[in-house]
């Protein structure tokens, strides 16, 4: 199709876009608020505003929304006609008349698309002179600050905050010039993606709490292309950083990964960094048993005579970078590698890999483009949040499709859309062990035990596909639910199974393939999703290695006596008698980690290392993508990455640079080979210059260290990446992996993406970051036989785990936002076992689980079935449990908690 | 408290529409004409009834002029000051029924009687100035006719 835009003719590739997607895809600015490329268009605040002619006879025009109207052939459009900018400027003016004078002291103060819009649109000069109408805030919890009186009514915080992302708790009060956005009462935002509301906000109305205590502007921030370590989806992140702490965390577009937005976890876990029990000295056990400062020579003379025997064995970690899992490897020799793993969490995570190379798997893009949907067992809000996300988005998208096609609507029309759909859902069936945030999709959530929601998994394989096995003694109801799932998922263009390892069952994660393989058989398009636990799971499945019984019986059949623990606290990996039995077979312990923890109080020597915002590596995320992290700042000495303490322990290895351990890499397996490629190389070059970590705007260079020596000292070398922690460099837009913000002339806030996208929502100019380094065989899947379930323990309840965004993650839970929103600990009953033993909300009850006593407070919960119970999983408070497994409740609270060793 | 008859007639209306969110506007207009008006109380509990999200039955709740949101008198006159009116010389009228019932515009007469609230238009303007007192339509005013009027409402 073809249009002209001020007497210039361009081919629209993609006619299905809207005219202000087509005109800044383009590079022509026209200003916005309500339009937003995933909310798309509702024309709500009128900013947008381009002249449309007939044809070239055509010299009046007419003023249209540009985001409420479809390009046509032959269109003639003028951005820049001088009615067009007259009525721009006008309602900017409007915009602006109850907005604060308070640029110099708001949040949001450089990086305001508000900001943006006022200057490109011409308005510089009031002259209402009335007063401005102000509003009372709300406290709405630690992460988003409240300030209603700059607020324009743009709807977009509700539009993502209810309408996108399901949360219940926010809407918009009052009408006419009293309109409010916030909660129906103060208190903390309920939806674990509440502080997008930072982002999508063209103005101060939402902004960081947790950047509020540290504040920094975005011009003096110095920030990188990250990637989260919170869970196992590997969003992009852009973390910013100065005075030597980091400061926020922001969402860094992959259109395959998170899109534009992040988790509350991910955005506010950051804080870990800035922690006070980070390691930051080599540490020596002493003979009172203190742990004392030693130098890094030091420690390095007193790991190597430690290592000396020969007998070392190394413990990899599902949260160290595939250079510092490797560089272990090396070091110790693969064959005395092993996984942080309990048995049966080890045990499900070779599963998990083994899938993971099998079937053709879904991104999250192609998550939210499936067109039925089937979650086995995985309470993705808590384990993998931007997961839920996708989910909602799929469960939505299928009847807005149809309803688009039937009464031609475009896809942009946001407005129209929501109006024909009203609440109707497409098809999503739903099988938990509890409740789950996502309860609101599915037309009837079934609840069940683990091992029954396998069995429920089977029986819809089974139905899909004579030849899969069948599941004897199924109850009538289940068999009935599998037909409906079977039929529904068999009809979609597009179906997907979604699965994971946290309820902790093997035979969920076999069922959940036999689902895709019996799809695949016939459908092409169907697609696994499975979640994996923490941000490099997958990436230390793909370096086998034994678990920690293994551990145990290595070091106590002689074969190895000493232990080297990379980043992992063992204590929340595997009961606490087991990990003890460890640290006392082993002769020695030395740990590598950035937070003082269990692990490291077991410790003979303690190395400090790099967390992910002083680290460049490598980390494989839930569907095999392999995505690189740059360090945003430079570690402070001795401070070092994982992989660099490792290597200089390693004889006959010398790994100078990130890329040198990258090459060491690629060649030493297959699954490695592209490596080397995931960014461009550290010698790639913009113009000749680097790609500056600092804004050019960056101030205060040469006085931040005036306080130690006048002299402003340079800056610090970074020999791994094209990146340099500096502001000079090239001002050029980098390609894809390497942008470290999103800045462009006129366009301060995050808004002007779009500059560095190849269209609006489209992919990155110079490539996306990272590549899938998994590939589905093109075999055909066999099925899995059904397992009846195992129960470990005895006991009439059955445990199994409920996790929670905030509280089950180690690192984030030192941040402080997220730690005041962890719960306690609690165990929770459905209300058949509450009444039958007597036990009320809230009450105290002893829970007896493998060989402990603990004392917790119940919850009710609606969702859980007879025979079951929840607890908490991975909380800071709780000792480690494999779940499932069965144990009593009794009312009577006879014992104290029982805490950590 | 929700009674028993306002749960039934709110099912009633559940009955009629396609999504329970279809309801709100009668279920809350249910409470208001058995209470006067609607509680921050009110719009929790009808939420719940409904299986609504609070913040979606309060946005509902405050949207709505007609929606009363603080307690009123027995009795609500509302005054038309739209144009019509206006050109029919509704704002002395206004002033006499302030200077008559002693209030401005939104307040209530300290005997609970009579609430005084403007309209923005009652659809009645070939018959302005008009008034609204409870359900009870009033055209062609004057002061004197006002002051018979409100002599019918106890």
């Amino acid at each position: 199709m073809k249009i002209y835009i001020e007497n210039r003719r361009f081919d629209l590739t993609d006619p299905s876009v809207n005219l202000l997607e087509a005109c800044l895809s383009l590079g022509f600015d026209v200003p916005y608020f309500c339009w937003h490329p995933v909310l798309r268009s509702v024309g709500a605040c009128r900013q947008c505003a381009v002249k449309v002619f007939k044809d070239e006879a055509d010299t009046r025009g007419r003023i249209v929304m540009s985001c409420m109207t479809a390009p046509a052939e032959g269109m003639r459009v003028s951005v820049n006609d001088d009615e067009a900018r007259e009525f721009r400027a006008k309602v900017i003016e409007w915009l602006m008349l109850n907005h604060p004078h308070d640029c110099p002291i708001c949040d949001e103060g450089g990086e305001c698309h508000l900001q943006d819009v006022t200057v490109m649109a011409g308005h510089v000069r009031r002259q209402s002179r009335f007063p401005k109408r102000t509003h009372r805030n709300q406290d709405l919890g630690p992460l988003v600050n409240h300030e209603m009186n700059r607020c324009i009514q743009c709807y977009r915080c509700v539009r993502f905050y209810a309408d996108y992302a399901g949360g219940r708790d926010v809407g918009v009060q009052g009408c006419h010039d009293g309109v409010y956005f916030g909660r129906p009462s103060p208190g903390p935002l309920e939806s674990e993606f509440s502080g997008n509301l930072v982002e999508v906000c063209p103005t101060g109305v939402f902004t960081d709490k947790s950047l509020k205590r540290h504040y920094t502007r975005k011009w003096d921030l110095q920030t990188a292309p990250s990637v989260c370590v919170h869970c196992g989806l590997g969003c992009n992140t852009f973390p910013g950083q100065r005075y030597g702490t980091l400061r926020r965390v922001r969402t860094r577009y992959h259109r395959e990964v998170n899109g534009y937005f992040l988790c509350d976890r991910g955005r506010y876990g950051y804080e870990f960094v800035n922690s006070p029990r980070r390691i930051l000295q080599a540490l020596l056990r002493q003979g009172d048993n203190a742990l004392a400062q030693v130098s890094a020579e030091e420690a390095i003379r007193l790991a190597k005579s430690l290592l000396s025997s020969g007998k070392c064995i190394g413990l990899g970690s599902p949260r160290a970078t595939l250079e510092s899992n490797f560089a272990l490897r090396t070091l110790v020799s693969p064959s005395r590698f092993f996984h942080p793993l309990a048995v049966s969490q080890h045990l499900l995570s070779g599963s998990s890999l083994s899938l993971l190379r099998r079937f053709p798997l879904a991104s999250l893009r192609d998550v939210s483009q499936s067109t039925a949907v089937f979650l086995l067992g995985e309470d993705v809000s808590n384990t993998a949040p931007l997961l839920a996300l996708a989910l909602r988005q799929a469960a939505v998208r299928a009847p807005r499709l149809a309803k688009a096609a039937l009464l031609k609507i475009p896809a942009w029309h946001e407005a129209a859309l929501r109006t024909a759909v009203q609440e109707e859902k497409g098809p999503f069936f739903l099988a938990a062990t509890g409740p789950t945030r996502l309860d609101d999709l599915a037309a009837a959530p079934y609840r069940a035990a683990p091992g029954d929601l396998a069995a429920l998994g089977f029986a819809v394989a089974h139905a899909l596909d004579p030849a899969a096995p069948a599941v004897p003694n199924l109850p009538p109801a289940a068999a009935e639910l599998a037909e409906r799932i079977a039929a529904s998922l068999k009809s979609a263009a597009a179906p997907l199974i979604v699965s994971g390892p946290s309820c902790g069952s093997e035979a969920l994660l076999h069922a959940a393939a036999n689902v895709a393989a019996a799809l695949g058989k016939t459908n092409p398009q169907a697609r696994l999703c499975l979640t994996a636990p923490e941000c490099n799971s997958v990436g230390l499945a793909l370096l086998p290695g034994g678990n920690l019984a293994d551990v145990l019986r290595a070091l106590r059949d002689g074969s190895a006596d000493t232990l080297i623990v990379l980043e992992s606290d063992l204590y929340r990996h595997a009961d606490a008698a087991l990990v003890d039995e460890i640290f006392t077979a082993a002769k020695h312990v030395i740990v590598i980690d950035s937070l003082a923890n269990a692990t490291t109080a077991r410790a003979e020597l303690v190395l400090p290392a790099a967390t992910f915002a002083e680290s460049s590596g490598t980390l494989v995320n839930n569907e095999g993508r392999a995505q690189r992290s740059y360090a945003v700042c430079p570690p402070k000495a001795p401070v070092q990455e994982s992989w660099r303490w490792l290597t200089a322990l390693t004889p006959n290895v010398s790994w100078p640079r990130w890329e040198d351990i990258l090459a060491a890499m690629a060649v030493s397996s297959g699954d490695f080979r592209d490596v080397t490629t995931l960014g461009p190389a550290a010698d790639f070059r913009l113009v000749g210059q680097k790609i500056p970590r600092q804004p050019h705007r960056y101030s205060g260079r040469t006085a931040m260290t005036a306080h130690i020596d006048v002299r402003e000292p340079a800056p610090a070398a970074d020999l791994d990446t094209p990146l340099a922690f500096s502001m000079e460099g090239s001002p050029l837009n980098p390609p894809g992996p390497l942008i470290p913000r999103y800045w462009s002339p006129r366009w301060n806030s995050d808004q002007g993406v779009h500059k560095f996208q190849i269209e609006v929502a489209g992919p990155l100019q110079g490539g996306d970051p990272g590549k899938r380094i998994i590939e589905p065989s093109s075999e055909p899947a066999g099925y899995f036989a059904p397992t009846p379930p195992a129960s470990e323990g005895d006991g009439e309840i059955l445990f199994t785990p409920a996790w929670h965004v905030f509280g089950s993650e180690e690192l984030s839970v030192h941040s402080p936002g997220i730690a005041e929103l962890a719960p306690r600990p609690y165990v929770a009953l459905g209300p058949v076992d509450a009444g039958r033993l007597g036990v009320r909300d809230g009450a105290p009850v002893t829970v007896t689980l493998a060989g402990r006593t603990l004392a917790l407070p119940a919850r009710i919960l609606e969702a859980i079935p007879p025979g079951a119970a929840a607890l908490p999983a991975a909380l800071a408070d709780l000792p480690f449990f494999s779940l499932p497994a069965r144990g009593s409740v009794s009312l009577a609270a006879p014992a104290a908690p029982e805490g950590r060793p | 408290m929700l009674t028993d008859h306002d749960k039934q007639e709110i099912q009633a209306e559940l009955a009629r529409t396609p999504s329970r969110r279809g309801a709100l506007i009668e279920a809350l207009r249910v409470v208001q004409r058995r209470a006067g008006w609607v509680s921050n109380a009110d719009v929790v509990e009808v939420a719940a009834f409904l299986g609504l999200p609070v913040s979606q039955a309060e946005d509902v709740a405050t949207f709505y002029s007609m929606i009363f949101r603080q307690e009123v008198g027995r009795h609500v006159i509302l005054l038309c000051d739209s144009v019509s009116c206006w050109v029919n010389r509704a704002d002395a009228l206004l002033t006499h029924l302030r200077s008559r019932l002693g209030i401005r515009l939104g307040q209530t007469t300290a005997d609970g009687r009579f609430t005084l609230l403007p309209a923005a238009c009652l659809g009645a303007c070939d018959r302005g100035p008009v008034m609204k007192v409870d359900e009870d339509l009033h055209t062609h005013l004057t002061a004197e006719k006002i002051d018979r009027i409100l002599e019918s409402y106890p």
